[in-house]
């Protein structure tokens, strides 16, 4: 049963709320509360992060089904049970929430300087509604979570983003509502016909062929947005131009991969005859994204307005690889999800670091960085190649397994594929020359300073993880080999039993 | 003659009586002591009415059950925690008379006997007991010109539809031959008595009580009443009646006319399409706080008419655990809506509110946490009425009333998140004036409830299911 011997995943998805009521109860001056919050979150954060370190131990690797599973009776009669557990698929993305959360507590340590209370509060509240919606295994208790990220996000953008940030706010919460909803309907529908909301039942019910349009339709409404896919991606440069350093790094590094995990936990194995046909639907949103909004990041004059749009691209090769439904496909989207969560996260940080030191992220009021910072300009460009695909680096993993897996299922699909990489180069090493290289002519680019300490904390697990990710990638993809297996023979299997019925049947 | 079936009401009215000699006897500040007094009146009746038996008794007029128990206790908390919210305030407004909370008293009788009501005499009688009560405390600031207005234009348009539900009554007793609800349906359950005039009847009984519980076109006193009446009444109007007044609909709908679902089920999701959507449309334009709630409210009414529309066990039981959630939420933030106070005076603008979360994090936080659950976000208690509402509209297979509620209710976040935009984003201005300990004790409970509503509401689900249950299908 749970390998851990304690509810694990409870206490990792419910300890930030004890962290937070703490930061609560403080009481004092202003930076007496500021600097008490700031040391609670971190403590509170890294705690979580060492518990989580034990899935990472204890998790069995050859075991394709649920792990730590712990259930609480909820609403009985209704099927609705309080269920969390992890598989391979999902066990990556808790411990990524939980290490990047900290990283973004200690990143946002002096940049953050109103509120900090309130902005530590929301943090830990929304690490709680991440790990919670990476560990459910009830679709109710993933909803709650699902949507329950908008409240802290919410305010993340709101009240420590930039000028525009209630403008953002609005729009990301909006958007993400609106997809989120129809997902309920959905969510209903398969209560009806299943009598429960228990996710593994569920991914072992045969919903109607019909039926399954209509739910992955309605799936696709809401993990669309949140992926996000063209077009329903206009919110997400808003979001993260305006959003504080961290709201940034952990709208690219975690909430980024909700709507792909989604995707993979409920609209391929629950509905796969839907995925099957709608699949080219996929693929031709997804070549979409990763074609136009390139372009798009190449005329970018906001360096995270660029990020933002490479995101967006680099979703859309994620996107493609789970709907080509072979194991290298799925595998390579999940390492891409797990890639890009860092090298997002950390290019969004690197970001940070000179926002904060000249206030504004404008790319042409910068230039010849490398001359002043070189510590800086080692780990941006380490980023950018991780970004670009490097051998070597995380990203070239997973674009690499996407591209075998979208060949094998058709060419011009990987033709067009590759072509994102290509434009991911351009762009990113455009912006990267326009930064760093040249000459300074700006007085106060003059005297800027190098990597801080803290700065070098935040930046060195981050380096070794994408150097890790790249050379010896197994260790990461050893956790979902034996899931992402069990889900294509599954998919296969549903598939020809589907085609073996419509032979029986008259037609 | 089962008469101790109505012994809470029979208890609450004399009880009032007494309140009301108290008051006229005390010689000075009889006020607060018959507010305490009604409230202990409140608790002591709620006790009975949890402790009673369940049976039939007057001849039919008047019947206890699992559903008017849940319905009559949810009044109950809903008067208490209006008659607190009314206690400072009446302080300041000049309305520090006795007569308030007697009248608050007996509007709660007649609510009480409309949850009870199973014949269409007690059930016009019940709910013209509350009418008139409500009719007189949304004028009850009388020398301010917008209370008396609300008043009037309460009063006006409220007998017009106490009017055509008494023309209704009397064509279904016309056309059928019989007033209580058993019987009725005995009588209907045969396709044969269908008649014409009886769904003229019916389509009036239904504009009646639509009227009472405000669902588009029935609407149009709503939003001037919530915003021209003193705010504690707007919280009281908002909550009780609009419990009562459902609870009567769905009672209606289902006892005597249950066989004719096919006739009104279309009118109900007419009228519960309009709500939503006028409710989530023309809240958007609002200045005033309390227009806003009322249009709010009107779309509230919206998504618990779908539970009816639904027609089913199922959809009963989503209208009650909505009904459970709506008084919470809705008593909460008038509780915050009642705080907003600068230098003795009331405020309403919404942009009052401006940087309230620097002024006053608690309130703030309680606001907030209203507006989400009012816009269904999980885990708050709206989202769970929300859920239980469209659970059984997927049953029941309307499809397009399901997809329309959910995206009026993305249109009706925007409102909701824009105030909380204002709270938290926006410069603050002045801070209000220190919150009296009743205001807070309303917010603190309705926030403490919509928090951790999802943390056990297995309890509330199973009694909504059994009461539910006590209704036909």
């Amino acid at each position: 049963m749970n390998a851990a011997g304690f509810p694990l995943l409870s206490l990792l998805t419910w300890l930030p709320l004890v962290g937070a009521a703490v930061i609560l109860s403080v009481r004092g001056d202003e930076a007496a509360v500021a600097a008490n919050a700031r040391w609670t979150a971190l403590w509170t954060s890294l705690i979580v992060f060492a518990l989580s370190l034990l899935l990472w131990v204890r998790f069995d690797q050859s075991d394709p089904a649920f792990q730590f599973v712990e259930t609480v009776s909820w609403l009985p009669q209704w099927g609705i049970t309080y269920k969390l557990g992890v598989d391979g698929i999902s066990v990556l993305f808790v411990l990524l929430s939980t290490a990047l959360t900290p990283i973004c507590i200690v990143a946002s340590w002096e940049s953050i300087t109103v509120r900090v209370r309130e902005f530590m509060l929301a943090f830990l509240l929304l690490e709680t509604m991440m790990v919670g919606m990476f560990c459910a295994l009830d679709f109710v208790v993933f909803y709650m979570f699902f949507e329950g990220v908008l409240i802290p996000m919410y305010f993340i953008i709101g009240v420590w983003g930039g000028p525009r940030r209630v403008y953002a706010a609005i729009k990301f919460f909006l958007y993400t509502l609106a997809g989120s909803v129809l997902m309920l309907l959905a969510l209903l529908l398969m209560w009806y016909v299943a009598g429960t909301t228990d996710i593994p039942t569920l991914l072992r019910t045969p919903f109607p062929v019909a039926m399954q349009t209509w739910l992955f339709l309605a799936f696709l409404a809401s993990f669309a947005v949140k992926v996000p896919m063209w077009p329903v991606h206009t919110w997400l440069p808003d979001a993260h131009v305006e959003a504080p350093t961290a709201g940034s790094v952990i709208l690219a590094g975690v909430l980024l991969k909700m709507g792909a995990y989604g995707f993979l936990r409920f609209s391929l194995p629950m509905l796969p005859n839907a995925s099957a046909s709608l699949a080219p639907l996929i693929f031709a949103l997804s070549v979409m994204a990763v074609v136009y909004t390139s372009y798009v990041a190449l005329a970018q004059q906001d360096m995270k307005k660029l990020i933002a749009y490479s995101s967006v691209a680099h979703m859309g090769v994620v996107t493609i690889g789970i709907f080509t439904f072979n194991i290298q496909g799925i595998s390579g989207a999940l390492f891409q999800m797990l890639s890009h969560g860092i090298v997002s996260a950390a290019l969004f940080l690197c970001v940070g670091v000179i926002y904060d030191r000249i206030h504004t992220r404008e790319i042409a009021r910068y230039g010849g960085l490398a001359d002043r910072m070189p510590a800086y300009a080692f780990v941006f460009m380490l980023f950018t190649l991780a970004s670009v695909g490097l051998p070597g680096t995380s990203g070239f993993i997973g674009e690499f397994l996407v591209l075998v897996g979208a060949f094998k299922v058709n060419f011009w699909l990987a033709l067009l594929g590759s072509l994102g990489m290509i434009l991911g180069a351009a762009y990113m090493l455009y912006l990267y020359r326009r930064v760093i290289f040249g000459v300074i002519t700006r007085a106060d680019l003059r005297d800027i300073l190098d990597l801080s300490p803290r700065e070098v904390a935040v930046f060195a697990p981050l380096v070794v993880l994408t150097l890790w990710m790249g050379i010896y990638p197994s260790s990461f993809s050893g956790f979902w080999d034996a899931s992402v297996s069990a889900m294509v023979e599954h998919h296969r299997a549903a598939l020809e039993a589907a085609v073996k019925l419509a032979g029986v049947l008259p037609q | 003659m089962n008469w101790t079936l109505a012994l809470p009401e029979i208890v609450l009215s004399i009880s009032g009586m007494a309140i009301l000699l108290i008051g006229v006897l005390q010689k000075r500040d009889s006020f607060f002591i018959c507010s305490m007094l009604t409230v202990g009146a409140f608790l002591v009746v709620t006790l009975m009415i949890v402790a009673g038996h369940t049976g039939q008794g007057y001849n039919g007029l008047f019947t206890v059950d699992s559903f008017s128990t849940f319905i009559k206790v949810l009044v109950l908390v809903a008067a208490t925690l209006g008659v607190v919210l009314s206690l400072d305030y009446s302080e300041h407004a000049n309305m520090r008379r006795f007569e308030f909370p007697v009248l608050m008293l007996y509007a709660t009788v007649g609510m009480l006997v409309m949850a009870s009501a199973t014949n269409l005499m007690s059930l016009y009688l019940g709910l013209e007991l509350q009418a008139l009560a409500t009719y007189v405390l949304a004028a009850f600031a009388r020398d301010e010109l917008r209370s008396a207005e609300a008043g009037l234009k309460f009063f006006v348009l409220g007998s017009l539809a106490s009017g055509l539900l008494l023309y209704g009554l009397s064509l279904v007793y016309g056309f059928s031959g019989t007033m209580e609800f058993a019987k009725l349906a005995q009588v209907l359950s045969d396709p044969a008595h269908g008649s014409p005039g009886l769904i003229v009847g019916l389509v009036f009984v239904v504009a009646g009580l639509a009227f009472k519980v405000s669902a588009v076109p029935f609407h149009m006193w709503t939003p001037d009443v919530y915003e021209g009446a003193p705010t504690p009444v707007t919280a009281f109007l908002a909550t009780a009646p609009k419990v009562a007044a459902v609870a009567l609909l769905v009672r209606v709908m289902a006892t005597p006319f249950g066989h004719l679902l096919v006739q009104w089920q279309q009118v109900i999701i007419l009228v519960s399409i309009l709500s939503m959507l006028l409710g989530s449309l023309a809240a958007i334009g609002q200045r005033n706080i309390k227009r806003l709630m009322a249009y709010s409210s009107i779309g509230h009414m919206g998504y618990a008419l779908i539970g009816l529309a639904a027609g089913s066990q199922a959809g009963l039981r989503g209208v009650l655990i909505y009904m459970l959630t709506y008084v919470f939420m809705t008593a909460g933030t008038f509780a915050c809506i009642l705080g907003m106070r600068r230098r003795g005076r009331m405020l309403e603008q919404i942009s009052d509110l401006a940087g309230l979360s620097r002024t006053d994090p608690g309130l703030a936080v309680a606001f907030a946490i209203f507006m989400f659950s009012m816009a269904g976000i999980p885990p708050f208690a709206g989202f769970w009425g929300k859920y239980f509402i469209f659970t059984s509209a997927v049953q029941s297979g309307l499809w397009t009333l399901a997809v329309i509620g959910v995206l009026t209710s993305v249109i009706g976040a925007f409102y909701y998140i824009r105030i909380i935009k204002v709270i938290y984003f926006d410069p603050a201005e002045a801070p209000f004036d220190a919150r009296p300990a009743s205001l807070s004790v309303v917010a603190a409970a309705g926030a403490l409830f919509t928090t951790f509503f999802f943390v056990i509401p297995a309890p509330f689900v199973a009694a909504a299911e059994a009461a539910a249950k006590a209704l036909a299908w």
